[in-house]
């Protein structure tokens, strides 16, 4: 990804195998401090996993074959559980699509944000509840000492995507994982959260790791972007580049198939053939080839990721040839 | 113009609450007073947040949900209160596709059996539902080959092109289509649009389609209707709509999704809303909107404002709309 040094977040050939398949396949990717990279791609594609992995959340029938994953030049892949919940809301941290679902019904709001304070700085309660009504604030809950005590059933979607925001970032990690942290929300309340997140990336300075399928908001939110298809990242680079100058057929593509705010109405979207065929089926060589309008011979072989670019790469062997999909 | 083909007026659908020990008694106005045309061959969308109305709206239209007052005309018949055999005749010409094709197939029933229920339904013999059958997967793009299997071994995409051949099948005239593409993938996403388009084209279908997700909109309606708690906030041809919203919340909502460009979005003026929907328990006296609105002023809070043309070609509910009118 960048290609500057000493990244907070570093993945290098990290590969997850579910029933010996492999569903993420040797992806490196590296997040710096107060930058925010977009992991982005179709269902399948192997970016929650990814994410989950660098906090040790992975299912049970998945587990890391390959790779290393580093966290401020700290090796996680060999942890042991004790030590990762160390790292857990500490370190690292994440939210979830589902704000309501993540957050434990029976608790009050206000404990759950306290809890990570509780649990790794050893705060008394009175002190760790004043820490926790100040970010609360800043998360922008109003009268968040009221809402401390309330249950999260009395809580809108946006605001317990606050209070999730909040219980992540109350031990300031180092890296905050967001997992489609908009998907369940409406439009008016993802804008106020987008526009929270960004305002936390410039102010808490950690380092952001961002999983959505919304091109949307990779253009609203990213630095840097990653996409991914078939458990691998098929192109990378800074956010502009990719959706000034996509590089990967899939890329070019996906972008293709958006419609435009002011684009002709009622006009034949373009489209991508076929469907993401299923984890286990994928082709040999390049994994898009079987749907890639560019596939030949050559694409038998796992193609390398090449520069295209100030820091971007694309993992095809016709970077020199999309003008031909046009 | 024409006579619509569907007709709304003052549409009210109110769900009583009965109190709790925790939670007190109420009605909660779904939809409150919704008037809307939709002529043969156009698409109509309702656009809007969680508890604007859109869904509550369609369901009336298809019976799915009572009204409360109000009338629902078809091709001029009223049918508002149609029960019972009646009501279940108007299935020839009113069809409904839902958002998750996966929870709307029976996952016991193969292809072919779940898109000729409705033939089987309306008495057709054996082998014209074959035939039927045969015609429809072709129609919405899906080999032959697939009629005999079951739904799991479908894709999403796959899935909901079945649900369209199953609404299609009585050849209705009005499609209701609940969010239809909102749960598939980007890349399917399109193909599905294309497939709206093409049909529609093709057989003058007319469709109400309810979407969060504005870009589609644009792309597929003919005219919109934004709803914000049960009532209209601005009303118009689509190009208008978008082009030139009038109602401070439309122009929320318009500038609330972010644009698949990063340049374009880091350089738009972007309107954040402060605050949450207010409960449908206790909407606003006033305004539905003034809670949340940046150009509310005073007399917002205690009166509502009726649809008035304004100058762009659509027609708002807001105060700033009857001054511009009036002054």
């Amino acid at each position: 990804m960048s290609e500057r040094a000493n990244p907070m977040l570093a993945i290098e050939g990290l590969t997850i195998e579910i029933d010996g398949n492999r569903i993420v396949d040797g992806v490196s990717l590296g997040v710096e401090t107060g930058r925010i990279l977009a992991i982005v791609g179709e269902s399948g594609c192997g970016k929650s996993l990814t994410a989950l992995s660098v906090l040790g959340l992975l299912p049970n029938a998945a587990r890391v074959s390959a790779g290393s994953i580093r966290l401020g030049g700290r090796e996680l892949t060999r942890l042991s559980e004790v030590e990762l919940s160390e790292v857990r809301g500490n370190d690292a941290a994440i939210i979830f699509q589902e704000p309501v679902a993540s957050l434990n019904p029976l608790m009050r709001v206000g404990e759950q944000v306290e809890e990570a304070l509780l649990l790794h700085r050893g705060l008394s309660r009175a002190a760790a509840r004043e820490e926790a009504i100040a970010i609360m604030a800043r998360v922008g809950i109003p009268d968040p000492a009221r809402r401390a005590r309330q249950y999260p059933f009395e809580l809108s979607g946006g605001m317990c995507q606050r209070i999730m925001i909040a219980s992540a970032l109350i031990c300031r990690p180092s890296l905050l994982i967001a997992d489609e942290p908009t998907t369940a929300l409406d439009v008016t309340i993802q804008a106020q959260i987008l526009d929270l997140m960004r305002r936390l990336r410039d102010e808490v300075g950690s380092a952001i790791v961002l999983i959505t399928h919304d091109m949307g908001v990779v253009a609203d939110l990213a630095d840097d972007v990653c996409v991914m298809y078939g458990g691998r990242i098929v192109e990378s680079g800074p956010v502009d580049a990719i959706f000034a100058e996509p590089s990967h057929p899939y890329t070019r593509l996906l972008l293709g198939t958006i419609p435009k705010l002011d684009g002709i109405r009622k006009t034949v979207l373009r489209t991508i053939e076929g469907m993401v065929p299923p984890a286990g089926a994928w082709p040999e060589g390049c994994r898009f080839r079987t749907r890639c309008p560019l596939a030949d011979e050559a694409c038998e072989q796992v193609p390398p990721a090449v520069a295209v670019g100030a820091s971007h790469r694309a993992a095809c062997w016709h970077v020199d040839r999309l003008e031909a999909m046009a | 113009m024409s006579e619509p083909l569907l007709e709304v007026r003052d549409l009210k659908v109110h769900f009583p609450l009965r109190g709790g020990v925790s939670t007190p008694g109420g009605v909660v106005k779904a939809v409150d007073g919704i008037s809307l045309d939709l002529q043969a061959g156009r698409t109509l969308a309702l656009v809007g947040e969680s508890g604007c109305g859109k869904s509550t709206t369609a369901y009336a239209v298809v019976g799915l949900e009572r009204a409360t007052s109000g009338t629902i005309r078809f091709d001029g018949r009223d049918i508002t209160a149609l029960k019972g055999r009646e009501r279940a005749a108007l299935a020839q010409d009113i069809q409904i596709v839902f958002q998750d094709p996966s929870s709307a197939l029976d996952p016991k029933m193969t292809i072919a059996d779940s898109i000729s229920e409705p033939l089987a339904i309306a008495g057709r013999s054996r082998a014209d539902r074959k035939a039927r059958v045969a015609e429809l997967l072709d129609r919405v793009g899906l080999p032959a080959a697939l009629a005999e299997r079951l739904p799991s071994a479908l894709s999403g995409g796959q899935r909901q092109r079945v649900v369209i051949a199953r609404a299609l099948a009585l050849s209705p005239r009005l499609l209701v289509l609940d969010e239809p593409v909102s749960a598939l993938d980007v890349s399917i996403r399109s193909q599905v649009l294309n497939l709206l388009l093409e049909l529609q084209r093709d057989l003058g279908l007319s469709y109400l389609f309810i979407s969060h997700d504005l870009s589609v909109v644009r792309h597929i309606a003919d005219e919109a209707m934004v709803l914000y708690l049960g009532t209209v906030a601005e009303q118009g041809p689509v190009d208008a709509i978008f082009d030139k919203p009038q109602h401070p919340y439309t122009k929320a909502l318009l500038s609330a999704i972010p644009l698949p460009d990063p340049r374009a979005q880091r350089n738009r003026e972007k309107i954040i809303l402060s605050g949450d929907l207010p409960s449908p328990l206790s909407p606003p006296v006033g305004c539905p909107f003034v809670t949340r609105c940046p150009e509310r002023i005073a007399v917002c809070a205690d009166k509502r404002f009726p649809l008035a043309r304004g100058d762009a070609g659509t027609e708002a509910a807001c105060v700033h709309i009857g001054e511009r009118a009036a002054g």
